[in-house]
């Protein structure tokens, strides 16, 4: 691999790790500080993808969808938690797993009948449409790059939310000891909606962000959602930080794989994982 | 409610002879979900097509369906198949679209003695190494369009190619079946990409190609897979340096989604959207009318294999089921497709004309007959 192509396969690993990385924060955040394991977290991904696409088809826009999309995964994130998911966080494990193995049932289920199991495209932006020529015939899309600098942005905002601001002191908080967290006074159900919705509206966001460059397809959350568990395994459940680094360990693990050792790309991702729990069998981050 | 209800009359009412000789059960095994659900639905459609063509019969037998979702998941395919078979205990098998479930449902219908008619998945091996008296294809077999392409692309003077696939039995099939034309016509294959089904990462590869710098690429892909690669390549630039071949699957039911990007694609398949002959006008008029869309190669393949069906039924000539006297009279049967009339070859495997088609607007617009008649070698098969 000459230098020119190393330098293009970096941004390509950079870009899928954060991408990836999006989605898995919502979901390490949920695990690690509320306990639950959600296996529909893939849906949400789907569902923002679907989002953009009915919302881009009305509106022509896909800024403006993402702008209408945010508030309306974050709302439904809320009315999830307090119909749903409230009641599981007594529950064991296994419980968890039956309810939202079922929610992807249903939610695949809705999508079907609400816009049918075809395949759909949604254009980028006219603002972000150009490439940018990398090498003599081999140009990288803006739309890539705006990617991933919004998801930097948001990583940015995620670890100042949680490590500066008295939201996060009581997110940390309440991972640790719920009770203690309610004997002082907090509305620790509110603090568990205002998560559960944030992780909601992460992966909806990502699914938005990522439709027009990897289309809209049924059943598009399912290989997201195990690439998530993986990512929030290695790096240390409940840690933001970690999500992060792992993403992008996942990230270059499978680019420079599939390039490489093309026999193993398939592996590639859970030699990875497999290793780093050997090493520390916590991940890299322990929980916050 | 269709599959409960067939279910319980199955176990609870004991059909007696008279009734059983006047309805045949067909056990739809097909995805509903997931990446290939749009293929399934429309197997199904075409499949329901040609039996409501026929008054709700065929053959003179009433059609009573049961139906499961595979997933495309070949581990659970041999319990789905096995269910169909045991507890549902249909007379005939349809199914299905992922080849690596083909397999295990093909191996079901040989150690049952099941009919199967496979309206899709076109594992070589199917009608190769595993063929069997009762069991049928109504589609393709991974080497026959790849095989043609492989001769067109050495036509159009490419020497030097870069093949992605996803790696799983029919994609590394219909490589195998474009080198094979490519290279005895004097091509060579540089490299041979492949990922995992159902990843779509392919950036990694979009940039290795770019580096490598073939005359041209050859790539497998359907679905959702399709839109993201031919979009993705085409952002990357690489659609006007280094042309893009494919069969047609690429651009089967996906061109829509791609929005402009799959342009001007070239593709191989035994159908194309603008044939002329009167039966696939007739087809497509109808099938536009009762599902509200126009139908794709998937509806025509589900179609045919209820024709099969029925040319089997006719040999039966209204007695009791007898899935040899089935198969015998499918053998020799000349279907009428909208794809253009086809037989089957020794292997039980349609021996038809590939196009080459073009991508325009909405449609895969016929650019020409790429091979006549072209039967799929069907190596290993003994029978």
């Amino acid at each position: 691999m000459d230098f020119v192509s190393f330098l293009i396969q970096v941004l390509n690993s950079l870009q899928y790790g954060l991408l990836l990385f999006l989605v898995a924060s919502g979901l390490t955040l949920v695990f690690g500080i509320m306990g639950i394991i959600n296996l529909a977290h893939g849906s949400f991904y789907m569902i923002g993808a679907y989002l953009a696409f009915a919302l881009t088809s009305m509106t022509g826009n896909l800024m403006l969808s993402i702008a209408l999309g945010i508030p309306l995964a974050f709302a439904f994130g809320a009315l999830l938690e307090w119909a749903l998911f409230s009641h599981l966080y007594k529950r064991d494990h296994l419980e968890q797993v039956l309810l939202t193995y079922g929610l992807i049932l249903i939610f695949e289920e809705l999508r079907s009948l609400a816009v049918g199991d075809e395949v759909h495209g949604v254009s980028i932006p006219a603002l972000f449409s150009a490439s940018i020529p990398l090498s003599d015939n081999l140009s990288y899309p803006v739309y890539r790059i705006v990617i991933s600098v919004v998801c930097l942005a948001l990583a940015g905002g995620l670890y100042f939310l949680i490590q500066r601001t008295r939201l996060g002191m009581m997110i940390r908080a309440g991972s640790h000891d719920r009770d203690m967290v309610k004997a002082l006074g907090i509305d620790i159900n509110l603090l568990y909606r205002t998560v559960f919705a944030l992780g909601v509206a992460l992966a909806a966001l990502a699914g938005m962000l990522a439709a027009p460059i990897s289309s809209v397809y049924p059943g598009m959350g399912s290989s997201v959602l195990i690439i998530s568990f993986v990512i929030v395994v290695i790096g240390g459940v409940g840690s933001v930080w970690g999500a992060l680094v792992a993403a992008l360990v996942i990230g270059f693990a499978d680019t420079f794989g599939k390039v490489l050792l093309p026999d193993l790309a398939g592996l590639m991702v859970y030699l990875v994982m497999a290793l780093v729990l050997l090493w520390r069998p916590e991940g890299i981050f322990r929980k916050a | 409610m269709q599959l409960t209800l067939g279910a319980i009359t199955a176990t609870l009412v004991p059909l007696g002879a008279a009734q059983a000789a006047e309805k045949i059960k067909v056990g739809l095994m097909l995805p509903y979900t997931g990446t290939y659900a749009a293929l399934g639905t429309a197997i199904t459609n075409g499949f329901k097509q040609y039996v409501t063509e026929q008054g709700g019969k065929l053959g003179g037998y009433e059609v009573e369906y049961f139906v499961v979702d595979d997933e495309s998941d070949p581990s659970k395919a041999t319990e789905n198949a096995s269910k169909l078979v045991k507890r549902d205990s249909v007379d005939v098998l349809v199914g299905t679209v992922h080849s690596g479930v083909a397999l295990a449902m093909a191996k079901v219908a040989r150690d049952t003695k099941t009919l199967l008619i496979i309206p899709n998945a076109g594992a070589d091996e199917l009608t190769g190494p595993l063929c069997a008296p009762n069991v049928f294809r109504s589609s393709f077999s991974a080497w026959q369009p790849a095989y043609a392409m492989g001769k067109i692309v050495a036509e159009r003077g490419h020497k030097n190619v870069v093949t992605v696939s996803w790696k799983y039995s029919f994609g590394e099939q219909s490589v195998a079946g474009f080198k094979e034309a490519f290279e005895k016509a004097g091509g060579k294959v540089a490299k041979e990409l492949y990922l995992p089904f159902p990843n779509v990462e392919f950036q990694p590869f979009l940039t290795e190609i770019a580096s490598l710098k073939p005359d041209a690429v050859f790539v497998f892909f359907a679905g959702g897979g399709a839109v993201k690669f031919v979009k993705d390549y085409d952002a990357a630039g690489l659609k006007k340096s280094i042309p893009l071949y494919g069969s047609g699957f690429l651009t089967d039911g996906t061109v829509d989604a791609m929005g402009g990007s799959g342009e001007g694609l070239l593709t191989t398949l035994h159908y194309a959207d603008n044939l002329t002959n009167p039966k696939d006008q007739s087809f497509r008029k109808a099938y536009a009318l009762s599902y509200k869309m126009q139908p794709d190669v998937y509806a025509v393949q589900g179609y045919d294999a209820a024709q099969m069906l029925k040319s089997g039924l006719d040999g039966l000539k209204g007695g009791k089921f007898d899935k040899d006297a089935v198969a015998k009279a499918m053998e020799p049967a000349k279907i009428d497709s909208p794809r253009g009339a086809f037989t089957l070859s020794k292997a039980h495997n349609p021996v038809q004309d590939i196009y080459l088609r073009k991508v325009e607007g909405r449609d895969n617009k016929l650019v020409s007959v790429a091979e006549k008649g072209l039967a799929d070698p069907a190596r290993g098969c003994r029978m």
